[in-house]
């Protein structure tokens, strides 16, 4: 080895360390916002996606049973110990806490309904052997085999039920699949029509946001600040008052219909529904979803020389074609951005929907609310926002294939 | 060529523009321009060469006056169905499209069958060297490159005339100096009417049948490179173009053509009277190249001190005092017999007077 590569490769270490030092500084300046990140966002996602699949309650306070029931054959006869586990856990769980019998009941009873009071009878029955008759003693349930399948669909801790409840499927003790009935049915249905909404608000967006970023890009920058202002308007207005805006609008005795009828346009019999529908949901989630679709545009159209419409006439392009030949494909990456953003925004929409929809314009995200806070039933709100999240990611990378995120822009 | 101007295959009458309906950018613009010219729009920056050059493309519209081409008039013919190529600042090649498909971009609009369009796409990359090319995107060529393209977009439809506003603006030095070369061949080859927009004098002087010299919305002159630079009708030209040295003084007699100018402390220069006025203030310039030190027997004999010397190889700059110009340089070259000055020596200067252009102030 000569003096000279010596020297080189001193150099190359030295470089790695003055190089390694400043990547040091710059990860502890962003350290923080990491830390914030990985903790309010990255972290509940995660427990809402273990949630939807995973659950101990059963299989932590009842093992015995748990893994008895496994071993169950659904028409067999329940075998003693079964029942014997069964009871000796229950006492034991109520022991440990006295809320625990009552929440595996809930749990049982989501799969069977009627079980609630038969399940918390348990802790609470003093049974003694021969249990199984025991139990029968306790109610007759006990002697029929649907409540130990639904107790053994929820003993395990993992189980995809959630997932193909939120799509509108049961799983069943054997292990196979039935779809819902009928009258429960109810997630594909609004699943089909979210991306239904979403897909028309994205396209409403583009339609009227288009001509709205084009006319901003092309006025005078005096001018154009103050339009952009009325844009971003209704980014400084609460949500709740814009939604409150559009019912004096749009209902029955608001704006809209009161003017039609001022004209004689509708006869005072024919006043529009227009309040408490999709037609609500629709036009709201349009308007306060604009402004994603807008700046996107803007920002690319900003950055679009005129003098390619110009070279395009000049060469020969009649106007519309210069549009759509040479200005129209350069807009691409903030069109593309803008329904990416306006997509996404609407597919999970929970507020809009859930103040103007009404019954026909409620969403996906509506339900999910509805399973939070009517029936306590967040595994399933947690598989349904799972779904939703793989779908919007899945979305996501589609975009990526076909326009290419390091294309897109956002502002 | 005179016969050919006579014409006029672009004519701007009297056309005025105005942006703000307050201050006019065009002022009275009169100019005929010939089949088969070179003709350069030069000015400083915002004296109005991109709105004529806009007005003739059909971008801008004339406030008033009227534009002809080919003795049509034109002011209410859009921009695409006027026939012109134009080549841009930023060559405005279309980024979404290749070589090949923005060279072919003017034909497909004129529904041009495929074969010839493939065929006249290829000739056109072969006149500007750029064959192969065709399958880039604009993004992955150097900006001489895109200048090429460009200009074979602008020509493959074979205009009528070719419009350019500073198309070499955006390149280094010594490509710009190639590409005039290589416009102005393809000039002379095609026999095209150019219009060209500067605002570097050296790429006027190289590349132009005739200048205009624009300021402040008007044509200051219009003439040949050479006389544009030999004879500038008026201060402006002169400053403008090349170097210039200025002696002011007041006209006090005008005879022959000659201005008599007293300067300060009543010395009389004289000069050739271009723009001068008994008893007005004027301004006598002269090309630092024309001016000799310690002259035999010329009629102007001044004395000067010597303020600073630059050797600059070929030849050596010398900046002096002559009356109360502090900036009146003296170029000799290296030739010459004496070379040795030194700062605050006192020297003669002189020059004929024809060489000393009295203009106005
Ligand atoms: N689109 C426009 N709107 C308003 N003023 C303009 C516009 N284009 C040019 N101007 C003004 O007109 C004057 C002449 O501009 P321009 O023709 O571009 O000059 P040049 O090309 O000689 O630099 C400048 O003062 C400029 O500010
Ligand atoms: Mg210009």
């Amino acid at each position: 080895m000569t003096a000279v590569e010596l020297g080189t490769e001193g150099l190359e270490r030295r470089l790695a360390r003055a190089e390694r030092r400043g990547k040091l500084r710059a990860f502890l300046l962003v350290a923080p916002l990491l830390a914030f990140v990985l903790l309010s966002f990255a972290m509940p996602i995660l427990t809402l996606v273990r949630q939807a699949a995973y659950n101990t309650l059963v299989s932590a306070n009842l093992p015995e049973t748990t893994a008895l029931i496994a071993d169950w054959k659904v028409d067999a006869p329940v075998p003693e110990p079964l029942c014997e586990a069964l009871v000796r856990e229950m006492h034991a769980a109520k022991e440990v806490d006295p809320a625990i019998p009552s929440r595996i009941a809930t749990f049982v009873n989501r799969e069977r309904a009627g079980s609630l009071s038969r399940v918390k009878q348990v802790a609470n029955a003093d049974i003694k052997a021969p249990y199984c008759a025991g139990l029968a003693a306790l109610h007759d349930d006990w002697a029929q085999p649907d409540i130990w399948r639904a107790l053994k669909i929820v003993a395990p801790s993992f189980s995809p039920r959630f997932f193909l409840q939120a799509l509108d499927f049961r799983l069943q003790a054997d292990g196979s699949i039935r779809s819902q009935d009928s009258n429960e049915a109810l997630h594909l249905m609004l699943f089909r029509r979210t991306l239904l909404v979403a897909a028309g608000v994205t396209l409403a967006c583009a339609l009227l946001g288009f001509p709205v970023a084009y006319l901003l890009a092309h006025v005078s920058l005096r001018v154009s600040n103050m339009l952009l202002i009325i844009v971003l308007l209704p980014f400084w207005t609460s949500l709740l008052v814009r939604t409150t805006a559009w019912i004096a609008l749009l209902q029955q005795n608001g704006v809209v219909n009161d003017t039609l009828v001022a004209l004689h346009i509708i006869g005072e019999k024919g006043r529009l529904e227009m309040m408490y529908n999709m037609f609500a949901t629709l036009v709201v989630m349009t308007h306060v979803l604009l402004p994603f679709m807008i700046l996107p545009l803007f920002s690319v159209m900003k950055g679009i020389n005129p003098n390619f419409t110009r070279a395009a006439l000049s060469l020969g392009a009649t106007p519309s074609t210069a549009f759509w030949k040479v200005y129209f494909p350069q807009t691409i990456p903030g069109l593309g951005a803008g329904c990416l953003l306006v997509f996404i925004l609407a597919v999970g929409y929970y507020i809009t929907p859930a103040l103007v929809g009404g019954q026909s314009g409620q969403l996906i995200s509506n339900i999910i609310a509805f399973h939070m806070q009517k029936t306590l039933n967040w595994p399933l709100a947690a598989a349904i926002g799972t779904i939703l999240l793989a779908g919007v990611l899945l979305l996501y990378w589609l975009y990526s294939r076909l326009v290419g995120i390091d294309k897109m822009k956002l502002g | 060529m005179p016969s050919l101007r006579t014409n006029g295959f672009v004519r701007f009458e009297n056309v005025q523009k105005t942006y703000d309906g307050r201050s006019l950018v065009v002022k009275a613009l009169n100019l005929s321009i010939g089949r088969g010219e070179f003709l350069t729009l030069l000015g400083p920056s915002g004296s109005g060469k991109t709105t004529t050059l806009m007005m003739l493309a059909g971008f801008e519209s004339a406030t008033s006056g009227e534009i002809f081409l080919d003795d049509e008039l034109i002011n209410n013919i859009p921009p695409h169905k006027r026939g012109l190529g134009m080549v841009f600042q930023n060559y405005a090649l279309f980024p979404h499209m290749t070589v090949a498909d923005n060279i072919a971009f003017p034909l497909r609009v004129r529904a041009i069958g495929k074969a010839e369009t493939t065929e006249r796409v290829r000739q056109a990359l072969d006149m500007v060297r750029m064959s192969n090319f065709e399958g880039r995107k604009p993004a992955q060529l150097s900006g001489g490159q895109q200048q090429r393209i460009a200009l074979a977009r602008a020509l493959v439809f074979e205009p009528k005339l070719l419009l350019m506003d500073e198309p070499l603006g955006a390149l280094d030095k010594q490509l710009r100096e190639h590409m005039q070369f290589e416009i102005k061949h393809l000039h002379e080859r095609l026999g095209i009417t150019i219009v060209y927009v500067t605002h570097d004098q050296s790429e006027a002087l190289t590349m132009s049948d005739r200048i205009a010299v624009f300021n402040d919305g008007r044509i200051q002159q219009l003439a040949a490179p050479s006389d544009l630079y030999e004879k500038p009708d008026n201060s402006f030209v002169a400053q403008f173009i090349g170097e210039n040295n200025r002696l002011r003084g007041v006209t006090r007699a005008l005879n022959n053509g000659r201005a008599e100018v007293e300067m300060r402390g009543g010395v009389i220069v004289p000069a050739l009277a271009v723009k001068a006025a008994v008893g007005e203030p004027t301004q006598i310039s002269i090309r630092p190249e024309r001016v000799s030190l310690e002259p035999q027997n010329s009629e102007i004999n001044l004395e000067g001190t010597v303020a600073e010397v630059i050797y600059l190889g070929d030849h050596i700059r010398i900046r002096m005092q002559v009356f109360d110009d502090e900036n009146f340089i003296v170029k000799l070259s290296n030739g010459s017999a004496r070379r040795d000055f030194a700062v605050g020596e006192s020297l003669r200067v002189g020059w004929s007077v024809e060489d000393g252009r009295a203009l106005d102030v």
